[in-house]
């Protein structure tokens, strides 16, 4: 499985804070977020924010990056500390 | 060179102590701080409360890797990031940033570079709220340029 996470405004979007994906068909970031964004329409129109952004095992990552069984991939908004 | 602090709690910080913390070398000449507050207009609305989210085990993964960047840029003795999390009200301590040098150029540069790294590469979320409701922080062009410049040489 996938450990899926959410954070900010994407999590409140999304009513979830993270989720379980089996990882069968899925081999990159991008294919997983599409994954996700089929479960419904507000999830897609979330997901499909050109601003989104996501880590792998907590590293910012590019959409083409590989994820595997295991893995934790978190999505989330540009960010705005400090 | 010491130890790297770096905290993320949803206490309030004691700036005097930590001054001291990094203050007790006398081979340093210089030491900086920063601190950000919650202030009282945010892109011309009201900020009563302000919670900062954040992802827990990235956040300070990214932070000791900003640190590490600004060592291998200046030479660096003591440094400390301090970033609260959870509900603080208008006036409220949110960040510090405090590093020791030998040289006042060195700890003035590693400061603002990591405060300018820490907004735009660490994972943490402002949700203002204000008397219309409450709203998500949009990110800053200007914070991402800040931090591009680094990388441009024009520092």
């Amino acid at each position: 499985m996938i450990n899926v996470l959410f954070f900010a405004q994407v999590r409140e979007l999304l009513g979830t804070a993270s989720i379980q994906v089996a990882a069968d068909n899925i081999a990159t970031a991008a294919e997983l977020r599409a994954h996700l964004a089929g479960q419904n329409d507000k999830w897609a129109q979330v997901l499909d924010s050109d601003k989104l952004l996501v880590a792998i095992n907590q590293t910012m990552s590019q959409w083409q990056a590989a994820v595997s069984d295991g893995d934790e991939v978190a999505f989330f908004p540009p960010v705005t500390g400090g | 060179m010491q130890a790297d602090r770096i905290i993320v709690q949803s206490e309030d910080f004691h700036v005097p102590a930590e001054y001291q913390q990094i203050a007790g070398d006398n081979g340093d000449g210089a030491v900086v701080t920063f601190v950000g507050k919650v202030r009282d207009f945010n892109d011309g609305s009201a900020v009563t409360d302000l919670t900062l989210e954040h992802y827990p085990g990235m956040t300070e993964a990214v932070l000791h890797k900003i640190v590490a960047e600004a060592r291998e840029r200046w030479p660096l003795n003591f440094v400390t990031i301090i970033h609260r999390v959870g509900t603080m009200h208008l006036g409220e301590q949110i960040v510090f940033i405090g590093v020791s040098s030998a040289h006042r150029k060195a700890a003035f540069a590693a400061c603002e570079f990591l405060i300018d790294f820490l907004k735009t590469k660490a994972p943490f979320w402002k949700l203002e709220a204000s008397p219309d409701g409450a709203h998500w922080v949009e990110a800053r062009d200007s914070d991402e340029q800040a931090a591009q410049a680094w990388n441009n040489g024009d520092s």
